[in-house]
């Protein structure tokens, strides 16, 4: 049978019927399989959210003190807010924590002012940005600069040795990457195999060895009066090994551009430096930027391995704050916490990859 | 378009030039001799090595033996050498290869800038008179996958000009385009033959061949079956192999 169907005279495409109840029958209840399966994980979800809401909130006691939580089941979040100073910045003076407040805020400051799309081309937020890693460490460290008291870094604790071990991770091991990546496909045979060689001894060796070999070994490679602290030697080993991760990565960039780029760019006369700068990596990064941001929260988690050389990291601070015998044993309360920390963090940096790759698609 | 280039310098000169992929002879002994100003048109089944012998002039592909002598430079593997005369040598691909991160005016304004040292505006300037001469004038500021493929090819020309080369190789430049965009590349081509440059052509455009070709060059398996004028090539051609490659092309 033949209808006839009227030729469309607007200029936009029809709108259908849609609206709350419209949308659920289509996408939750529309053939009877999808209906099953939206009642069985909504039940799931509901024995599972539950008790835990019990836990966390209607049952949890809220205060300073530990007397609140006494004869309570739910969860004692007193703990947390007697000991959150603790967890942000572990065994640093009590007397001195503001500085470490003013370096967050400093950086704050500098991430909302970036968000602003008119401040964002400015050349002078992009020298405060250069400038404040220097900032934030004299303002942390002290010594004898602006009458700032020193406080070594083995009372640097808590999210602010994980945050600060990541960042330098990050920020060394990415150039180490390029360079042992362009290594790999290099013409020089000695570079070529050099590269190789650290890449697959690297990668082949579990990161809590490196770090016992960076804390026990590195300090034989200098003279006795050249003191490490601990915290230098766990940024050297977690970036020696996130380079040779990430190199793989971005190899695999350099792999994915067409012959044609690089023909293009020879035929040109660029050179070795010029070409790789200004042709073959912006493609090639902007093509990994997704592994290489896994590879990122993957130092961020993996910094929680330096408890094993005696640094006091958010994990750590979570085991030294429930053995604190006004505290004993809220393990619950601590790792939820911890775990929420990480998950922030994990979480901004992947929607910040989104936003890049947003911005950067080719 | 009768010229007369027989007493004009030699550009470049090839003698016997072979090349293999493994075991696969891929040129043979090429001798050529390309004079400042000649248009050179070599064409040929695929696989016969046309589009190898223009890429060992600027050594996208290495020689094996032989010897490769472009404006009295002699192409070794010293890279010093290799980077002089591919600054005199311009490259136009079949795959246009523009940079799809950079503006077309960054395309042709990258290699001037930090290759020859010219102050970024001159060669701003210049390129945008080179994309006035393609007859893209208004496209300057977009992205090369905001084109069509002949505008593409119109900015690849005109990003190897910018260079100021001395030469000019096209690889095939027509055969990725759809047709209706073979003749705006071909009348680009064309001007610039015009012009006085040095051009060597691997394409099967037979027609833009007669008109623009000084001399014609038949290759197959890696050898040059025959070489001559035009008009000799088409209307009477020596080689047999020739005859039946024009039979094939030309009766399509």
């Amino acid at each position: 049978m033949k209808t006839t169907v009227q030729p469309y005279r607007g200029d936009r495409p029809p709108i259908f019927k849609t609206g709350a109840l419209n949308w659920m029958k289509n996408n939750l209840f529309s053939p009877w399989y999808n209906a099953v399966l939206t009642v069985v994980t909504g039940a799931l979800l509901y024995i599972l959210v539950t008790p835990l809401w019990r836990w966390g909130v209607t049952n949890a006691c809220f205060g300073t003190t530990p007397d609140v939580c006494k004869d309570n089941h739910g969860a004692c979040w007193a703990f947390i807010q007697d000991m959150w100073p603790v967890f942000m910045v572990g065994t640093y003076p009590s007397d001195q924590r503001w500085r470490v407040a003013l370096a967050a805020g400093l950086v704050a400051v500098l991430i909302i002012a970036t968000l602003f799309r008119a401040l964002r081309k400015q050349r002078v937020l992009h020298l405060c940005w250069v400038l404040s890693p220097i900032v934030i460490f004299i303002l942390v460290r002290g010594g004898e600069v602006f009458h700032l008291s020193h406080v070594p870094s083995t009372q640097w604790g808590g999210l602010m040795l994980t945050v600060f071990l990541s960042l330098v991770s990050m920020i060394f091991a990415f150039p180490l990457s390029v360079l042992l990546a362009l290594g790999r496909q290099s013409d020089m045979p000695v570079i070529r195999s050099v590269s190789v060689a650290y890449i697959e001894l690297v990668r082949g060796v579990p990161l809590i060895s490196i770090l016992f070999m960076a804390s026990v070994v590195l300090p034989l490679f200098f003279p006795p009066e050249m003191e490490f602290s601990k915290i230098m030697r766990a940024v050297v080993g977690i970036t020696l090994f996130f380079a040779a991760y990430l190199a793989e990565n971005i190899r695999g960039g350099l792999q994915g551009l067409s012959q044609g780029q690089y023909e293009a760019a020879d035929a040109l006369g660029l050179g070795y430096w010029k070409k790789t700068g200004f042709i073959i990596l912006p493609q090639a990064l902007r093509i990994v930027l997704p592994p290489m941001v896994n590879n990122f929260i993957g130092i961020l988690k993996d910094t929680s391995l330096v408890g094993i050389i005696g640094l006091i990291d958010l994990l750590q601070v979570a085991f030294a704050a429930t053995s604190n015998p006004k505290w004993l044993g809220k393990i619950e309360e601590a790792y939820l916490f911890v775990a929420l920390f990480y998950w922030i963090m994990c979480y901004s940096l992947s929607k910040f990859s989104r936003i890049l790759e947003e911005r950067y698609q080719l | 378009m009768e010229h007369n280039i027989d007493n004009k310098p030699v550009m470049i000169e090839m003698n016997q030039v072979n090349k293999w992929y493994d075991d696969y002879h891929a040129l043979d002994n090429i001798n050529l001799k390309v004079r400042k100003g000649e248009r050179m048109v070599i064409c040929g089944p695929s696989g016969s090595g046309k589009s190898t012998l223009i890429r060992t002039i600027n050594r996208l592909e290495e020689h094996q033996y032989g010897q490769i002598i472009v404006e009295g430079v002699e192409m070794t593997p010293d890279v010093k050498k290799i980077h002089e005369i591919r600054k005199e040598v311009g490259m136009v691909f079949q795959q246009f290869n523009l940079f799809p991160h950079l503006t077309v005016l960054n395309n042709i304004t990258l290699s001037p800038v930090w290759e020859r040292n010219i102050p970024k505006k001159e060669a701003e300037q210049t390129a945008l008179a080179l994309l006035e001469r393609v007859g893209i004038l208004e496209q300057a500021n977009k992205y090369p996958g905001q084109l069509s493929g002949g505008q593409q090819q119109r900015v690849a020309i005109a990003r190897a000009l910018a260079m100021k080369p001395k030469i000019m190789l096209f690889d095939e430049p027509t055969s990725a385009l759809d047709p209706e965009m073979i003749k705006e590349v071909l009348d680009v081509m064309r001007e610039l033959a015009m012009n006085g440059m040095t051009m060597m052509v691997v394409t099967h455009e037979m027609v833009f061949a007669r008109e623009v070709a000084d001399t014609m060059v038949f290759m197959d398996a890696g050898r040059i079956v025959e070489k001559s004028t035009p008009k000799e090539f088409f209307s009477n051609p020596k080689e047999e192999r020739t005859r039946q490659f024009l039979n094939q092309i030309l009766n399509n």
